[in-house]
């Protein structure tokens, strides 16, 4: 396989939060896989299959293998099922960063959802506290992005 | 085969679904409004996603929101369960255009046979056979109308082209109420579905509702899997089904049932779908055709022993059919009870928190439900919070062992119309089998006529 397009399968891998890249070309495959001390959270998380009733309660979204203090403050969630964006195109600078105030109105954030880019917009004027989702990371309705204080 | 579907339901059909791609080894996205995070297929999915509010029309009938959920999981088919979007041509056409695979039919097919005179008449060229009737939509020509009534001969009955189910129709006694229920039909036609186009047809005044289940692949293969009789009925909404029909000979199942499958090639039909009939006096009558699976399809299961919803799965997958119509049999009686969080006596809904559930079993019992002890059932959606189905090698040993399985059922917390159930089971004119659809409301002494 060409050395040339391994690398760029890398680097594919490195920009983005993929774990585990394997791809078969005819006879030859090659496997890429990102190296982490602590296990990539799924990115949608439902609770495990459970052998018998009772069920236990799913994880939520918004859990991560680290523990977080508890930020207090206004959360901005998505009003839509999509992927989250910090800035108006790749490589632009982000719309928002923690520490900067917003008044409402502001743009946050995109939602891409069936190629339609959605502008989403500061509910609550206030600064940023904290993003609370990756670049790139799926969200579903409802899920926090933002904490403004 | 797929590696990912999105289940676009709720519910026991959610879960019935996941069943089948946990068979087939297929990841599952269960997509789910807020009210719906606690829904036993939630939890036992690979994935979720929440697409929304409570509120259907926000979240499950959310096209938008959908698709976006099979996008961020990288699914590759979708499946619509029944009800909600299950028949909506526009959701098949955009999920296609958006480069997932609907599992069902063809979006013109689902147009073609939501057009409920479009459908007759396309059953009427395949050689089904129709209610006498108008054959095509009224005009306005009140004298050709009359005309036409007069012809078909009283009483008649005014339908929806874009209803169904029950829905947007009214029955003529005689001549004299004929155009007031026409342009009354119209008007509540135009205000629910959107179009005023309707129809006539005689009305028949004893039938039985039987319907005929199909399956077609796209390799040109279709065949029928019997018969289903749904008579007992309350409002248009079925209570107890059972498969086979009583009564139905294996000589008209194969014909009625061979003109159904012979209609499936000609339209180039995909999927699972079920020819819906009134049955009187020896006659089968064709009304309208469910592009989908049906709430009631166990029965049909339990006497076949073949699985729908994985044959929906594999059709979708252009997989062949896994049988020829020669491999399917007809073993023994299934009955369905219909499980529904109300009154059994007013039938009002009755949601909340069930605080003990326990399923029956034994021999011959399958349990088709979702809920659980501590399950809370929502008051956003409808009221169906499962089913039990009963088999037997003869109807009276299906009744028999039902009748049982209604005694062990035990659901508290929520009131439930297990109770009616019962009743029906002990009923002489149900239990001698052939009730008409006017049956269960005349017993509940709701026949005002």
């Amino acid at each position: 396989m060409d050395i040339r397009k391994i690398k760029k399968l890398i680097e594919l891998l490195e920009e983005s939060n993929i774990a585990e890249l394997e791809i078969h070309e005819g006879e030859e495959s090659v496997r890429i896989s990102r190296v982490s001390k602590v296990a990539v959270p799924q990115v949608m998380t439902t609770a495990p299959v459970m052998a018998s009733l009772p069920p236990v309660s799913a994880p939520t979204p918004e859990s991560t293998p680290a523990a977080e203090p508890e930020i207090s403050g206004h959360r901005v969630t998505s009003p839509m099922v999509g992927t989250f964006y910090r800035a108006p195109t790749p490589g632009a600078k982000s719309f928002v960063e923690v520490g900067q105030s917003v008044n409402v109105g502001d743009t946050l954030c995109i939602i891409e959802a069936m190629k339609l880019l959605n502008q989403i917009e500061a509910d609550k004027a206030g600064v940023i506290k904290a993003v609370l989702v990756e670049n790139g990371q799926p969200v579903e309705y409802g899920e926090p992005m933002f904490i403004i204080g | 085969m797929f590696d990912k579907i999105v289940i676009a339901n709720r519910g026991e059909i959610a879960l019935r679904i996941l069943r089948a791609c946990k068979e087939l080894g297929i990841q599952t996205v269960a997509v789910h409004s807020i009210a719906d995070r606690d829904l036993k297929h939630v939890r036992l999915a690979d994935e979720s996603v929440c697409i929304g509010p409570a509120p259907s029309i926000d979240s499950y009938l959310n096209i938008p929101a959908l698709i976006s959920a099979a996008e961020v999981t990288d699914a590759v088919a979708i499946h619509p369960g029944y009800g909600f979007l299950s028949e909506n041509a526009d959701f098949a056409e955009r999920i296609e255009e958006s480069g997932f695979i609907f599992i069902g039919p063809r979006p013109e097919t689902i147009r073609l046979m939501g057009d409920k005179v479009c459908a007759i008449e396309t059953m009427k060229k395949a050689g089904v056979p129709t209610v006498p009737g108008s054959d095509g939509p009224l005009g306005n020509d009140a004298d050709e109308t009359m005309r036409m009534a007069k012809s078909i001969g009283y009483p008649i009955i005014i339908k929806a082209s874009a209803g169904g189910g029950g829905r947007g129709m009214r029955v003529v006694h005689t001549e004299a109420n004929l155009l007031n229920a026409v342009s009354l039909t119209r008007a509540e036609a135009q205000a629910a579905f959107g179009s005023d186009v309707v129809y006539m047809e005689k009305f028949l005044e004893n039938p039985r509702h039987i319907e005929i289940q199909v399956l077609a692949d796209q390799h040109g293969s279709a065949i029928y899997l019997g018969e289903r009789d749904c008579s007992m009925q309350r409002r248009h909404q079925k209570v107890v089904e059972e498969a086979p029909a009583p009564g139905i000979t294996p000589e008209l199942r194969a014909r009625i049932g061979g003109s159904c499958a012979e209609a499936c090639r000609k339209i180039g039909y995909r999927g699972a779908g079920t020819f819906e009939f009134l049955y009187e006096n020896g006659q089968f009558y064709f009304i309208e055709m469910n592009t989908r699976i049906q709430v009631e399809h166990p029965v049909t299961e339990m006497i076949t022993g073949v699985d729908l919803v994985k044959e929906q799965i594999r059709i979708a997958a252009d997989l062949p059919l896994s049988y020829k119509q020669e491999d399917i049999k007809i073993r023994g009686h299934a009955f369905e009870c219909r499980l529904n969080a109300e009154d059994a006596q007013t039938f009002m809904p009755s949601p909340g928190l069930i605080t003990q559930f326990h399923a029956p079993g034994g021999p011959g019992i399958r349990v088709d439900s979702h809920i659980y002890n501590g399950y809370r059932v929502p008051p956003y959606y409808d009221s169906m919070i499962g089913k039990l189905i009963a088999h037997g090698d003869t109807r009276e040993m299906a009744m028999a062992r039902m009748r049982t399985a209604l005694d062990e059922c035990i659901i508290e917390g929520i009131k439930t119309n297990i109770a009616l159930h019962k009743d029906i089971f002990r009923d002489p004119a149900f239990q001698a089998g052939g009730t008409n659809i006017h049956y269960l409301e005349k017993k509940l002494g709701l026949d005002k006529h």
